[in-house]
This record gives structure tokens, sequence and C-alpha cells, in this order.
């Protein structure tokens, strides 16, 4: 039993070193963790952050993340709508470089676009098949008669 | 009996549907498992070129890095830091890349001087300039998504190629054929 919690032990303390086997010691960007003043501007930036993927920690957005790039493209999103470009400009510019992948918004593109067109499809062959059946219901009822 | 049979042979095929979907569903599971998803994020700005940008010099006695340096021959630009450790690890290859005849350019990330310093004396330095990208702008700029990764450049300061991760021995003669194909 005693082994089990030491080994239980190490494992915790090799877990909380791993974050800090390889980072950088330098201070966050200006804008990494500090707000707009303005904060119509804050929100638009943060609307923006929360919808875009780290790199690093890549199932986090990078308003979640506390990887120095997260902390990076933070800083550069704040600064970039302080002076007034808008937050989906910002999401074009990251996107013409990293792709959909870094941005949560779902995109039409020529892979995703099943994802929007199936559940008009099934709606429709539903609309189809209850009509079918409401008919020979009725048809039924007036063999019947 | 005669009006029945119909009706069983259309059942027949029908019977095995659930459990052909649930063969077509374990197929996808497995294929899943045994193909692990593939979370490199590769930069789309290959075949574009090099935004501008214009680095201070990250090390005492080498020069800084603008855009405008990617010019007249194909170079490589690496981006690294001497916090990262895959980076010292490639460093053995950036030196026979460089006694190869190709000219490396670096760009650090957020680094301090006096670490990337003891970085080069450690590891070598086979950079002709390193620029300071101190708040990762190049890096977002060029779409690369950490460290270390290695973006060949033609003459004209078009990228051409991204290698992503520490560069191993056997990157090295396809690195080199790639700078001969930018030059081309």
């Amino acid at each position: 039993m005693t082994r089990f919690l030491l080994l239980c032990a190490a494992m915790f303390a090799a877990l909380s070193l791993a974050p800090a086997w390889a980072d950088d010691t330098m201070p966050p960007a200006p804008y990494a963790n500090r707000q707009l003043d303005d904060p119509k501007l804050e929100a638009k930036a943060q609307g923006l952050m929360e919808t875009i993927r780290c790199l690093t920690c890549q199932s986090q957005s990078i308003a979640d993340s506390d990887a120095s790039m997260a902390g990076d493209m933070r800083s550069q999103i704040r600064e970039r709508i302080a002076a007034g470009e808008e937050p989906e400009a910002i999401r074009q510019w990251l996107v013409q470089r990293y792709g959909d992948y870094i941005t949560y918004t779902p995109q039409v593109t020529r892979l995703t676009w099943p994802l929007f067109a199936a559940p008009a499809f099934i709606l429709l062959m539903a609309a189809i098949l209850l009509r079918k059946r409401f008919r020979r219901i009725t048809g039924d009822e007036g063999d019947a008669a | 009996m005669s009006e029945t049979a119909p009706e069983a042979s259309g059942m027949r095929w029908t019977r095995w549907l659930p459990l052909a979907l649930f063969g077509l569903f374990a197929v996808v599971v497995t294929w899943g498992l045994v193909h692990p998803k593939d979370d490199t994020v590769r930069s789309r700005f290959v075949g574009q070129p090099l935004p501008a940008f214009d680095l201070p010099a990250a090390a005492d006695g080498k020069p800084g890095l603008v855009s405008a340096d990617f010019a007249g021959k194909p170079m490589l630009l690496n981006v690294f830091a001497s916090w990262c450790i895959p980076c010292a690890a490639e460093a053995p290859q950036l030196t026979q890349l460089a006694a190869a005849g190709a000219q490396i350019n670096g760009v650090a990330i957020r680094d301090h001087k006096e670490d990337l310093a003891a970085f080069l004396a450690r590891n070598g330095n086979p950079y002709v300039r390193i620029g300071a990208d101190n708040l990762g702008k190049v890096q977002l700029a060029i779409g690369s998504s950490g460290v270390p990764e290695t973006f060949v450049i033609d003459g004209k300061g078009v990228i051409r190629y991204q290698h992503i991760g520490d560069i191993r021995a056997e990157d090295v003669p396809m690195l080199l054929g790639k700078l001969k194909e930018a030059g081309q």
C-alpha cells in the first residue's frame, strides 16, 4: 500500500513538473493578460479570442490557454482591435495562415457542406415519408367506407 | 402463402441492416484507433511571399533579420528558441546544412539575449542572421505553429516549403534538395 502511495506521489510530481518542461521565461506580451480600457473593444476581442484555437494546447481556445503563444495571439488580437480592425478580418487573417482548424466557428467548405446539408435532407425525407403515410391512412379509410 | 413470400424476401436484407451498420461503425472506430489524429497545423502560407518584417538582432555579433534579406538565393528560415529542447537536438543538423552551403537565418522566439548566447555557445552557431521575435509576431505572420520549424524561402522571398519539428539526420538531404528546387 505504501509503495502504491509512493508511486502515486511520484506520478503526481511528474505531472506537475511536465508543463515546465520547455517554456520560455519572457514576461507575457503586453496585452496577453491585460484587458483593453474600452469595454466595448474588450468585448469584441474576447468574443474573437474565445473562438480561436490555441496551437499549443489544441483543445483550448486562446482565451483559456496559458501557453505563451496563446498569450502572443491574445496580445496581437487586442492591439489590432484597439487599432480599429474588425474581429472577422483578424479571423480571416489567421485562417489564411493556419487554415480553418484555427477557428472554432464552423465554416462551410467543400469538406464540411454535408454537415450543413444533412439536416435539411433528413427533414425533407421525413416530410416525404410522413406525407405518404398520411395519404395511405386516408386512402384505407376511403376503401372501408 | 404465395402472398407473404415477397414480403419475406423484402425482410431478408433489411434484417441485416442494423448488423451491417454496426459493422461499419466498428470499422470506423477501429480505423480511428489505428490511425491517431495528426494534429500538426501546417502553414497555409507556403507559396506566398514572406510578409514584411524587421526584427532587431537577437545575439551580439549577428545582425538582425529583415524580410528583404531573403533575396538573391534560396535560404532557410529557422524558427527556434534557446528554451526549446528539440531546437538543441536539431543544432548538429543545422551545422551540417550550413557546412553544405545553405544560408540559415534564425528567428528566435521569446528569447533573452544571455540565454541565446549560452545556447549558441553550447550548440554552435550556424546562423548568418538572427532576429529577435519577442512577441511571436513573425511566427504568426508566416503561419508557424511552434518551435522548431524550418522554412525554405526562394530567391524572390517566396515561402516554398515548411518543415515542422526538429531536423533529423535524414531531413538534411531533403532540405538541401528543397533549396536546390527553390533555386531552379
